[in-house]
């Protein structure tokens, strides 16, 4: 009977089927394996199949680093065996959790070993030193393994530098199992070889020799002929006699099933922060001082429409997803122009974007997103923008100014050289009204005079640094702006978030109760149940993520609603707002 | 009748496929086997065909004398193609009705063998996913790789699964053009070893080219896979239609081969099912609920 335990170490390759690039199908016991060698010298033994639709991976590609399926390009990286990219979901990050079953690997005598449960480590085998061995060619043969060990016993060689000879004594060292030692001596020659059987399936077998010494060159050669020949004849009777033995029945590996979450469908990701269009960066140019100008162009097709105000997210190579706003007029929709301005205190957006990214290169990105609507329906409008805020109001002025309504575009700004897209901002023409170099106070003393004179039906859009904002808005108010007439759009959400509270969400429409616990926002909590919901800055402050309260108190925390908005209650920011009250009922 | 190797009851009712009926030279016994049974056919030439279970007395090559058959199958001569069936088969075969448009060329692209089970090569054919890496610069070609939404549903009334709103981006969309393109598809399910695929056609943007698979299971793991094109085109030769088609399915093929296991497992957990994957769920499911067993591992129970 083959001895099938799962914990034996078993040879299951030479270390020359592994040359570079290259994917080897090996068998143990039933069960195959894909094994390859990564750039990097790692050993990957997986199972032979692709997770997606069971493909051989022993078909796949080995590009140094990863292994891709045949099938649908699916990658698998080396060592984790974690699939890192699925094509048909170029948006979408793979689960983290599919990731291929790994077995254990070591290369010993040239060859390598693997088990399914092992135990303990590759055994010494007395006699083989480390890089003096020679292995041989391995030979498959249609018989049992154990059948195998016993023909292999009866096996006749002449020892390295007598193989012409044909008298040798040839002496049994040990067997066991799975392998069986020889020595043969002639005339002071002596050569040690020892066959490790390896149980292919039930009635199929490897033999796999190693030589204790292989000399270089021509007499390598003829070395491995000498055994070549001679293991082919004992292979021929060995397959023989299997033949007339019963067969026995192949033996079933059991393939794991997948994890349950994997299992389902995923939903549509329609929300999230999905990067659905590929674009590359036609030109690259400095829009101002510090403020790089990008013209993304669509890989394929068209682009999608935009309004003015809308941003979309940039997926960056460096992983990092940041907001900016479409500043095209009208019509220019062959490309989309944003501007990035390099932070200070870059987390690495704006840096990667101003160093990293070049004229050619592609970058995904998300439809664009309008959270910053502009009406056409005002007597009269003014902008006020504050340094890189002018993107977005750069596409609403020249919105306007194509239908000749009427506008006035007020832009703060350091100096001349700061003052972003000069020849865009040329065409506004008599209304553009750039102040510059303006202090904190004397910013206040300006808006003032901006903003003094407020009839009904005028509106204001506000972008720029957060402390010119509220400046604006408080102004705005005490000059007797109503609230529907102000709109505005923070950069980021500079209010230090207070995440310390714990309350129960029902989502009213899904029939589902979740508890939101310290430290994890709504979002996040209803993202792990299972229930998308889209979202772009992930910091309140640009409205994407916006929900109806039905029942509840808030406790808003972004920048994002304005206070008649808070204050009416039946607006959330899921990113960061939470809950005074005990519970929150949610339209969603 | 002595029983059959098929124990799935559900399959031995359909009707099988077994050649395309301009390729028998008529009045001659022709073999092949359908379901593990050996089985034998002739045409008359007139476009009617007989089909029984293999008997030493009509051998393959015989001379075929209608009058000494007894014991027949049912038999049907149906897009090209005859039919038998070793159950009770339904009247009527799916309906395909582009068949009967006159401007229509139709043939057989192919019949080819295939190592697989028929579940598993008609998942292959409902899949867009693999065109840009089996068929690359054919029928897709990185890095357009993405499979867009699609709606899949369960006819009820017809008993078929259907997919629409398919698209999916082609590297020479048409005839016309060198520019890729979207290419719209759709994907007709109507028997658990057949399928139908729609395709705006190159020639006429209002109008689709219709190319199907009709599967012969040979057992539950090897197929004959005869492949039916009914499409507008009169520019091109038989030959050089033909040989796309087949381009095509010989790059599916070595694929199929290596597919393990080789019959469509249905515990939802066998695989992991994307997005993309929608209409093979659906086929899943759908011969789940009819109980076919052969050619898949049904899921435990
Ligand atoms: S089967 Fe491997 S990628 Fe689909
Ligand atoms: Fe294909």
């Amino acid at each position: 009977m083959l001895d099938t335990a799962k914990t034996r170490w078993h040879p299951i390759a030479a270390s020359y089927d592994l040359p570079f690039r290259h994917v080897f199908h090996a068998q143990l016991l039933g069960r195959e394996f894909a094994v390859w060698r990564a750039d990097d010298g790692y050993v990957n033994i997986w199972e032979n199949r692709c997770l997606h639709r069971g493909v051989r991976l022993s078909i796949g590609i080995n590009d140094g680093r990863e292994l891709k399926c045949q099938y649908h390009g699916w990658r698998y990286s080396n060592r984790t065996a974690g699939c890192t990219y699925i094509p048909a979901h170029p948006a979408d990050a793979p689960a983290r959790t599919i990731t291929n079953r790994t077995f254990a690997g070591v290369e010993r005598y040239g060859l390598v070993w693997s088990a399914e449960e092992p135990h303990g480590r590759v055994p010494d085998v007395a006699g083989l030193r480390e890089g003096e061995q020679l292995a041989l060619r391995g030979i498959p043969l249609n018989a049992p393994a154990d059948a195998v060990v016993s023909a292999l016993t009866g096996y006749r060689f002449q020892p390295n530098g007598r193989l012409q000879g044909n008298t040798a004594n040839v002496s049994l060292e040990g067997s066991d199992t799975f392998s069986v030692a020889l020595r043969a001596y002639e005339e002071g020659a002596e050569t040690l070889v020892v066959f490790f059987v390896q149980p292919v399936d039930s009635s199929r077998s490897v033999i796999r020799g190693v030589l204790d010494a292989g000399p270089q060159g021509a007499e390598r050669l003829a070395i491995l002929r000498h055994h070549n020949e001679r293991l082919s004849k004992l292979r021929e009777i060995a397959e023989r006699e299997a033949q007339a033995a019963p067969q026995p029945a192949p033996l079933e590996p059991v393939i794991e099933r997948v994890s349950p979450e994997l299992a389902e469908m995923p939903e549509m990701t329609a929300h999230g922060r999905k990067a659905t269009i590929r674009v590359t960066v036609a030109r690259k140019w400095l829009a101002a001082d510090g403020i790089a100008a990008f013209e993304l162009r669509p890989v394929q097709g068209l682009l999608p429409t935009f309004q003015p105000g809308a941003h979309i997210d940039v997926h960056m190579p460096n992983g990092l997803v940041r907001q900016y706003s479409i500043t095209n007029g009208p019509g220019e929709s062959d490309s989309y122009v944003i501007g990035v301005k390099l932070e200070r205190d870059s987390m690495g957006g704006s840096l990667c974007m101003h160093e990293t990214v070049r004229e050619g290169d592609l970058l995904a990105i998300s439809e664009p997103r309008n959270n910053f609507p502009l009406r056409r329906d005002a007597v009269r409008t003014i902008f006020v923008a504050g340094g890189i805020g002018v993107t977005p109001l750069l596409a609403m002025a020249q919105a306007l100014k194509n239908q000749n309504l009427d506008y006035e575009f007020h832009y703060f700004a350091q100096n001349q050289e700061q003052l972003a897209f000069p020849e865009k901002t040329a065409l506004l023409g008599e209304a553009l009204k750039p102040h510059l170099g303006f202090l904190p106070e004397t910013t206040a003393a300006k808006l003032k005079e901006i903003l003094s004179g407020y009839r009904p039906d005028m509106h204001v859009y506000l972008c720029g640094p957060g402390p010119m904002l509220e400046a604006a808005r408080r102004i705005a108010a005490d000059l007797g702006w109503p609230e529907t007439a102000v709109h505005f759009e923070y950069f980021k959400n500079t209010n230090t978030i207070d995440d310390s509270s714990s309350f129960e969400v029902a989502l009213a429409r899904s029939c589902v109760t979740l508890q939101v616990t310290a430290g994890k926002t709504i979002l996040e909590t209803m993202r792990e149940a299972g229930i998308d919901m889209p979202s772009s800055c992930e910091q309140g402050a640009c409205g994407t993520c916006l929900a109806t309260v039905i029942e509840g108190e808030p406790d808003h925390q972004d920048v994002y609603l304005n206070d008649a908005e808070r204050k009416s209650g039946t607006k959330i920011m899921t990113c960061v707002s939470r809950a005074r009250s005990a519970r929150l009922v949610l339209d969603l | 009748m002595t029983p059959t190797k098929c124990q799935d009851q559900v399959v031995l009712d359909l009707w099988h496929p077994l050649a395309a009926l301009a390729e028998v030279p008529a009045g001659f016994v022709q073999e092949t086997v359908l379901l593990e049974e050996r089985v034998s056919y002739a045409t008359d030439g007139g476009g009617n065909a007989a089909v029984w279970l293999s008997r030493p007395d009509l051998v393959a090559g015989c001379p075929f004398e209608p009058g000494a058959l007894t014991r027949a199958l049912p038999a049907k001569v149906a897009y090209g193609y005859i039919w038998t069936s070793l159950g009770t088969p339904p009247t009527e075969l799916f309906f395909i009705p582009e068949y009967a448009e006159p401007d229509r060329r139709r043939l057989n692209a192919a019949t080819v063998g295939v190592n697989v089970s028929a579940p598993r090569a008609i998942e292959n054919f409902l899949d867009m996913g693999h065109f840009p890496y089996v068929h690359t610069d054919i029928l897709g070609a990185e890095p357009h790789t993405e499979v867009k939404e699609y709606d899949v549903e369960l006819s009820v009334e017809r008993d078929e699964i259907v997919a629409t709103r398919c698209r999916f981006f082609q590297p020479k969309a048409s005839t016309a053009s060198t520019e890729g393109a979207d290419v719209e598809y759709i994907y007709r399910v109507p028997h658990p070893y057949c399928s139908i695929l729609y395709k705006s056609s190159p020639v006429d943007e209002t109008r689709l080219d219709v190319i199907a698979v009709f599967l012969q299971p040979m057992d539950q793991e090897h197929i004959r896979a005869h492949m039916m094109l009914c499409v507008l085109d009169d520019e091109n030769e038989d030959k050089v239609i033909k040989r796309f088609q087949q381009t095509i399915f010989g790059q599916d093929k070595p694929i199929l081969e290596n597919q393990f296991p080789k019959r469509l497992p249905l515990d939802p957990r066998a695989e992991t099912p994307i997005r993309a994957d929608k209409s093979a769920i659906a086929y899943r499911r759908w011969l789940s609920q009819k109980g076919v067993t052969y050619g898949v591992i049904p899921a435990a129970t």
